[in-house]
């Protein structure tokens, strides 16, 4: 349909306007937008003040669809609004309609794919332009286009009458034609005022379309005003611009929308990448949400340790194994002579020992020499920042989940505020999808009705406080003593262990005497304490966190009474450190002397010495790096095995006996096991903890833990499907997600202290290692400062370390940390208020 | 575009037109281009797995549709699940929450609804007595008008402190 007759429609419909009335035209011309301007900043508030208006609307009808459709064009337009008469647009509107249409039903070609979008769009694209858009539009028209057409199609796959379709697709073309008329009216002036208002107006619209999806509406109207709103942004956005400047503002809202839309995509990408979504969600609807949370928090955890590992490997195993030397050629790599007919044996490798302590695995392997290969990689100083990024990077992505998961926990409530309520909305868990958990889960929230019921008629009786404060003391007494006794426990193994290492016939028992102990002791003392807390007769809530509190302490103190044996071994090696080396001098030069008395040459150099020849130092080091991955796969060990025995054999016994047993082994003793999901989660929170303090000394450490975390995750959700039980109380700790994240940071720290300190204070081993020869760890960054960075830098971090801008610097920050704990709590506050929030800076 | 006004992305919005259409292979057509006008009836609806063991499934899908009678359009499909998913906002789903408990549609929610309620999720094995102290007590806490049954702004005060609320009222498609 050639352009001329909608224009002259167009021109018809003008001579209404003019006057003021409603109407949505769609087309304008330059003489009824300089008629319009002198309105539009009227016409602009009167929108927002309609606006609003429209939201308070409920679900409309089919006739009140058109009409905020209708209305909507009109603060489209930015015209004057009057709701009554719409009769008279509604002939140009048909006529046009019907043009579209043709228009339309190529652009609908796409189907739900949006793929071929691109396709249809360039279809209407080019049916528009047939249609005589002119060519000044060119681009900016496309990409208009382009954005009506897929809300146009997105609405279509909802769409309920065709003739509402039909008024979309007039609309559509309105606001192309309306682009139509922007171009020609370019050269028209806009006065300051309108400008501003209308840039108001759109950024009005552009935040209803960012918050559009929590409304709660329903789809169809919130499509309708997405539409109009998108709609609206798209055509004044090109106007806003002007003259000269005009080109570039459009080259750039058209910049900021390929980025939005290419955040889209990489958002979507990164869902599809999500894995075990599917397995997770069975368990989840087998189960419930708790024991689902498990789940995904062990994935959380896969997901940082992959990024851990590729740091690590990228920058410090492989460049060593590429471009370092290889095995054999320098003492450090070398097996020494005296183990070499051992080296190979299956028993020496399962300790570590052997060819794996002369690996990548462990920090002993590497070299010292300032830059490697071809590229001059600075190999010592790419080991310190590694191992410091490795704790950098998982304190912010720890603390980043802790504060998008702070929204989330909404306060700890009193136990006591709402109960009866709380129950009654938020226990029954959605996401069951499964008949036997739904029964569980009716049985549970049974009980607990009943059991809150007692509670609250057993709150009138009087209690014998004393009675129970007497226990609760006695029950913390012997925890601690149990506690105590733990750490001792451990400290003797330790010594032992290290009169050990001085002998060789050890049986399998001795030589892993101190791993097993420790993972023995994170089996049997949990289930001891609870049933120790049976004295205390908490509410469930509260003696589940006391039990979590326990086992805490449990581990931490486990950890650190490993690690003070573990410092004492480590003196023990420095001490011989020194006499080991002044031996390897002597032998060396012994050598020297042994070669030339047999040569009788001066003049030549001899050889040096065979690799394996050489007299090794204790590299303690090295050996810590070897305890510290011992412990953590003996405690993979320990925990699979437990699975497979504690809850597979179990459940085997459990199922095949009943047949023959006295008494219902389903129902009552032993029955099925339940998924401890604090126990569980404990355990990776402390084997993260192990992994953090043990990565620096054995870079191969962290390997290791993704191949654990990956096979734990299959091995996980068979044996909570296969063996496991849903759990019969309803409880679960509050704000659990949290809870659990807190002590990852807490451990992190905990983790940080050992490493930081040993490269702070401890000298490094003379013969192995990337920092032998040094004084002290970090001296390998003084280093690179005096050698590697521009001389003028190297004065300027000297004037950095003076103590006196030191103090202010931490005084400031400590202001800043202040400013912002003091503002989130008068958000917290104002939160439930319901108020602002208060920017931080 | 679905996308801005749902809290899915492309791909879980293209999973679920999936889901709908086997819910109705006959009747739900998979090319959306036409803007056909299909409304699956509440009996359907409550037959998919996510729904089929929840005692508040008829009242969910009623919420969601635009009828009040149960027939979902895929727009109002995408809805609810957009609604419950994890990434909603808590005052979204709080509305929403009101408007499913509220069994006799009048805002508020009363007595009978909290009675209603309750029987559901106990499957009727609470004794009348029971049920009652428990009703009492539950409009003793959350009423802060005492007018004898919650308006929204008394549910939204007592479900904005329950720390289980966001992880148990939500749905994964």
């Amino acid at each position: 349909m050639p352009r001329k007759s909608d224009v002259g429609a167009k021109i018809e419909d003008v001579g209404i306007e003019i006057d003021g009335d409603v109407s949505d035209s769609e087309d304008d011309t330059s003489r009824r937008r300089g008629n319009r301007r002198p309105t539009a900043g009227r016409g602009g508030a009167r929108g927002r003040g309609k606006k609003p208006a429209d939201e308070d609307e409920e679900d409309e009808e089919e006739e009140e669809a058109p009409r905020n459709r209708r209305g909507a064009n009109k603060k489209k337009a930015a015209k004057s609004r009057d709701t009554d008469d719409e009769s008279e647009d509604d002939t140009p509107k048909r006529r046009q309609g019907r043009a579209a249409n043709k228009g339309a039903a190529n652009k609908k070609k796409g189907g739900k794919a949006q793929d071929n979008d691109e396709d249809s769009e360039e279809e209407k694209g080019n049916k528009r332009n047939k249609k005589g858009a002119t060519g000044k539009k060119g681009k900016e028209e496309e990409t208009k286009d382009k954005k009506g057409d897929a809300k146009g199609k997105g609405k279509g796959k909802e769409k309920e009458d065709e003739k509402d379709k039909k008024k979309k697709k007039k609309k559509k073309k309105e606001s192309s034609s309306d682009t139509d008329s922007n171009t020609n009216s370019e050269e028209e002036s806009m006065s300051e005022g309108e400008m501003e208002r209308l840039k108001e107006e759109v950024e009005e619209k552009k935040k209803v379309i960012a918050i559009m999806r929590n409304k709660p509406w329903r789809m169809k109207r919130r499509l309708v005003h997405l539409k109009e709103c998108q709609e609206f942004v798209d055509k004044f956005e090109g106007a806003l611009g002007k003259g000269k400047g005009r080109k570039f503002y459009a080259y750039k809202v058209m910049m900021t929308k390929k980025w939005i839309k290419f955040q889209r995509d990489f958002e979507n990408f990164k869902t599809t990448c999500i894995p075990w979504e599917r397995k997770i969600k069975e368990v989840e609807s087998h189960f419930g949400s708790s024991v689902a949370s498990y789940f995904i928090f062990l994935r959380w955890m896969y997901g940082m340790n992959m990024v851990l590992f590729g740091l690590t490997f990228g920058l410090v195993v492989i460049p060593e194994v590429l471009m370092g030397l290889p095995y054999g050629s320098i003492p450090r790599k070398t097996v020494p002579r005296a183990e070499q007919s051992t080296a190979q044996d299956y028993s020496v490798l399962m300790d570590f020992n052997g060819y794996c302590k002369y690996s990548v695995l462990f920090y002993g392997y590497y070299n010292n020499q300032r830059t490697i290969g071809l590229l001059k990689f600075r190999l010592p100083l790419s080991y310190l920042m590694v191992g410091v990024g490795t704790f950098g990077y998982s304190l912010m992505v720890v603390i980043r989940t802790m504060a998008k998961n702070a929204d989330v926990g909404g306060g700890d409530g009193d136990d006591g505020e709402f109960t009866f309520a709380w129950k009654m909305f938020t226990s029954w868990d959605y996401l069951i999808g499964n008949a036997e958990t739904a029964d569980n889960k009716y049985a549970s929230i049974t009980t607990s009705f009943k059991e809150s019921i007692v509670d609250e008629q057993e709150n009138q009786k009087d209690e014998n406080i004393h009675l129970r404060r007497f226990l609760r003391v006695l029950a913390n007494f012997m925890i601690i003593c149990c506690l105590g006794g733990s750490g001792y426990l451990i400290f003797f193994v330790v010594k032992r262990s290290q009169e050990f290492a001085n002998r060789d016939d050890l049986s399998w028992y001795e030589k892993n005497e101190l791993e097993l102990i420790m993972s023995l002791l994170g089996l049997v003392c949990p289930p001891l304490f609870e049933t120790i807390a049976e004295l205390e007769e908490y509410h469930p809530r509260i003696a589940l966190k006391w039990q979590l509190g326990r086992i805490f302490a449990l581990f931490l103190g486990n950890l650190y009474t490993f690690l003070f044996a573990l410092f004492d071994e480590v003196n023990n090696k420095l001490e011989e450190e020194v006499s080991i080396r002044n031996a390897s001098i002597w032998a060396q030069k012994e050598y020297y002397a042994n070669f030339t008395l047999y040569n009788n040459d001066t003049d030549t150099t001899p050889p040096p010495m065979d690799p394996s020849d050489v007299i090794r130092g204790p590299c303690w080091e090295t050996a810590v790096g070897i305890e510290f991955v011992k412990l953590t796969v003996s405690d993979i060990q320990v925990t699979y095995l437990t699975i497979l025995i504690g809850d597979f054999a179990r459940a085997v016994i459990v199922r095949f006996l009943n047949y023959c047993w006295c008494w219902d082994l389903e129902a009552t003793y032993p029955s099925y096991g339940e998924f401890d999901i604090s126990g569980n989660v404990l355990g990776l929170v402390f084997n993260q903890g192990m992994i953090w303090m043990g990565a620096f000394y054995a870079p191969g450490l962290v390997g290791i833990n993704v191949l654990r975390l990956l096979s734990s995750m299959y091995y996980q959700c068979w044996a909570v499907m296969a063996t496991n039980v849903p759990h019969e109380r309803v409880f679960k700790a509050s704000k659990s997600n949290n809870f659990y994240m807190g002590l990852l940071l807490l451990i992190l720290f905990l983790s940080l202290l050992p490493v930081v300190y040993t490269i702070m204070t401890l000298p490094p081993s003379f013969d192995c290692g990337p920092f032998s020869g040094k004084a002290k760890m970090f001296d390998v960054i003084m280093e690179t400062i005096d050698l590697d960075l521009p001389a003028f830098l190297g004065t300027l971090m000297g004037y950095a370390a003076n103590p006196g801008l030191i103090i202010p610097a931490v005084l400031l920050m400590w202001n800043d940390i202040y400013w912002i704990f003091q503002t989130f709590l008068t958000n917290q506050k104002l939160k439930n208020w319901d108020c602002k929030i208060i920017q931080p800076p | 575009m679905l996308h801005d006004c749902t809290f899915f992305t492309r791909k879980e919005i293209l999973q679920l037109h999936g889901r709908f259409h086997e819910l109705a292979p006959h009747l739900v057509p998979l090319d959306y281009t036409n803007q056909p006008d299909i409304r699956l009836p509440l009996a359907l609806i409550v037959s998919m797995p996510e729904l089929k063991e929840n005692p508040f499934r008829n009242r969910i899908v009623e919420v969601f549709s635009e009828d009040g009678q149960g027939n979902l359009s895929f727009n109002d499909f995408v809805d609810m699940f957009s609604a419950l998913c994890e990434t909603a906002p808590r005052e979204l789903k709080t509305i929403y929450a009101f408007k499913i408990y509220d069994f006799n549609v009048d805002n508020f929610l009363c007595k009978e609804d909290l009675e209603k309620t309750l029987n559901r999720l106990t499957k009727g094995e609470l004794t009348p007595e029971e049920v009652n102290l428990v009703c009492t007590k539950a409009m003793e806490e959350a009423d802060l008008d005492g007018d004898s049954k919650l308006s929204f702004s008394d549910f939204e005060n007592m479900i904005s402190k329950a720390p289980d609320f966001l992880s148990t009222f939500h749905l994964r498609i």
